[in-house]
């Protein structure tokens, strides 16, 4: 029992990096219909651009992960801008195959100036582990550090997406953008915010990784962006709260893997869980069936 | 229909292949091509296998599956077990190795190809990762250190054959009512359906017949290289092959074939730099998806009456319809 709810605390501190990333995932998803490949790599360059505001600025945890969200936004504003936006209105195989290649322009220039080699991060924290349950079970700073943050962005999250205009505005272009158009909503606008957005939770996570495992390399993005994703079709793709919910049955379900089974089926494990979602409820726990009209 | 087949172009073009596999195989007995160049014609004609037959796939039936190297992995290394453990002919390892690859297509085929789009396109990436994963954790396939001593069986010969096989089978299936039917699928699903053609069954048929050539080319390569690991069948290797697709023009089987040489020629020259390769690789993409959606050949293919027409026209003849 003690070792299961080790493994559950471990899973929710993943899991809670998951449904940051799969947020972004989800949002640009719900808005214009795009799987966004290179937002595994955006969380990577967040975690980089923490390693330097920590290692080199000499910032402490708060400021660098400011600095690291709103460079990742600027950047998700970028590739939108770029990549993205030209290609609005092609088939979606041309925007998917543009997708991978951004991934790979991010990952593999990140290698080209940095090295392959994973690089420590510094230690924002001192590590402190807090026993629980007559000392069985400990949780970490760091583990209560990653579900405190999440919990902040997911809230603020939510109070933008319901409680401001341009929450509302992009509610409108992902209901129906022709429409929100119609009704005087500057839809390029919304769907720049909606990919800064995104970033920037995306950014948090490769700060909050950075701090937990101590390490960041430029390819970390792909697993953790494919599990991200995987997530996110967990939920329901386009819905926020799926999103999370998302995140934490992963993360959870593949601290239990390693918890009990062998660590070498963690991987394999998300992706059964991904192809028998999509092959049962392609829209996800928390989606809806929509017939496709001819 | 052999009165059909054995026109002038198609004996031109038989002649010539004749002369470039046999030609090519001569030089290299006399020491003229170097070990080096034979390596890169061989990756070539391997690289047209995978391209040619993920094209019929993603090009001419429209189903976008992005987990390629997943059935080449199930080629290599049933054909490299073959080998090892059972001392067969290589013939029949090629062949237990495409068999392989293509049931495997059936089996995830049938259930998959019911998604479009994107979610087939994560589907196929995700099992193609699932096949990896569980190859890596199969101690009797080497786990994740690989398969070593593979006797190397892969020559020229070979390369070139298979892979005039699998133009040859696929050129003709795409050609055949079979292959309209695909492309009936590709470009309205739904119209198709309603002119009764079982979209399922041509999915799975050009889903299968794309995995047993992808086996082919997992064969052959595990028996070139004597060496195959999980990791070389990773996203990386699918996005290769899809790279080469995409810029020859999904639909264009010359294009694949063009776009191979041409990548695999880029990649050699850029070997030493991995990663400066993987950043041109990637801005090729982009761009081209930004500027010529539709690959340098799109639907076109490359033929001696392209040329002759086009120069017929640089000539200023109009009258040339056809």
């Amino acid at each position: 029992m003690t070792e299961f709810i080790q493994q559950l605390i471990n899973g929710i501190s993943v899991g809670s990096i998951y449904a940051l990333i799969a947020l972004g995932y989800t949002m640009v998803y719900g808005i214009i219909k795009l799987i966004n490949f290179a937002h595994g790599d955006v969380y990577m360059l967040g975690a980089f651009v923490g390693l330097y505001a920590t290692a080199v600025l000499k910032m402490s945890f708060v400021p660098a992960l400011i600095v690291s969200m709103i460079a990742c936004a600027i950047l998700g504003i970028i590739i939108e801008r770029l990549a993205y936006r030209p290609l609005r209105n092609s088939p979606k195989i041309v925007i998917l195959i543009t997708a991978i290649g951004v991934s790979l322009l991010l990952e593999y220039t990140t290698m080209f100036f940095l090295g392959p080699q994973p690089r420590a991060f510094p230690e924002v924290f001192k590590q402190v582990s807090y026993p629980l349950l007559g000392g069985k079970v400990t949780i970490s700073n760091r583990e209560i550090l990653i579900i405190v943050v999440t919990i902040i962005l997911m809230l603020l999250l939510q109070y933008i997406v319901h409680n401001t205009k341009i929450g509302k505005a992009m509610r409108a272009v992902s209901y129906d953008m022709q429409a929100a158009r119609l009704m005087g909503i500057n839809v390029d606008t919304t769907i720049s915010i909606t990919f800064a957005i995104g970033s920037a939770l995306a950014a948090a996570a490769g700060v909050l990784v950075g701090v937990y495992y101590n390490k960041v390399f430029p390819l970390m993005g792909i697993m953790f962006g494919l599990k991200a994703f995987v997530s996110a079709v967990l939920g329901g793709i386009g819905i926020i709260p799926g999103a999370m919910t998302g995140g934490l049955i992963l993360g959870i379900t593949e601290s239990l893997v390693s918890g009990y089974g062998s660590s070498l089926y963690r991987d394999p494990v998300a992706f059964v869980i991904l192809i028998i979602i999509l092959l049962v409820k392609p829209s996800g726990i928390f989606g809806k069936n929509v017939r496709e009209k001819v | 229909m052999l009165k059909n087949w054995l026109t002038k172009e198609n004996l031109t073009v038989t002649v010539l292949l004749l002369v470039l596999m046999l030609g090519v195989q001569v030089l290299y007995s006399a020491g003229i091509l170097s070990p080096f160049v034979m390596l890169n014609l061989i990756i070539i004609a391997i690289n047209i296998i995978l391209a040619v037959s993920l094209n019929l796939v993603v090009g001419f039936t429209g189903q976008f599956s992005i987990g390629h190297a997943g059935f080449m992995a199930l080629g290599a290394y049933a054909s490299a077990i073959m080998t090892l453990n059972f001392n067969a002919p290589f013939i029949v390892s090629l062949l237990v190795g495409a068999i392989v690859a293509g049931i495997g297509g059936i089996i995830i085929g049938i259930p998959t190809l019911r998604l479009k789009g994107d979610y087939l396109a994560i589907a196929t990436l995700g099992l193609a990762e699932i096949i990896r994963g569980v190859i890596t954790n199969i101690d009797y396939l080497g786990g994740a250190y690989g398969l070593m001593g593979i006797t190397q069986r892969t020559n020229w010969l070979w390369a070139f054959g298979c892979m005039l096989v699998t133009v040859m089978v696929i050129k003709n299936f795409v050609q055949s009512s079979h292959g309209r039917a695909c492309i009936s699928v590709r470009e309205d699903e739904i119209a198709a359906e309603v002119m009764g053609i079982n979209t399922t069954k041509y999915k799975v048929i050009a889903f299968t017949m794309g995995s047993f050539f992808a086996g082919i080319g997992g064969a052959l390569l595990a028996h070139y290289i004597t060496f195959i690991e999980p990791n070389a069948f990773n996203f990386l290797k699918s996005f290769d092959i899809l790279v080469m697709v995409v810029l020859g023009g999904q639909g264009s089987l010359t294009g694949s074939v063009v776009a191979a040489i041409v990548l695999t020629l880029i990649s050699t020259f850029l070997q030493s730099l991995a990663e400066l390769r993987l950043i041109i690789y990637a801005i090729i993409l982009i761009l081209v998806m930004l500027f010529r959606p539709q690959g340098l050949l799109g639907t076109h293919e490359l033929s001696f009456k392209l040329l002759q027409r086009k120069r017929g026209v640089s000539h200023g003849n109009h009258s040339a319809n056809a």
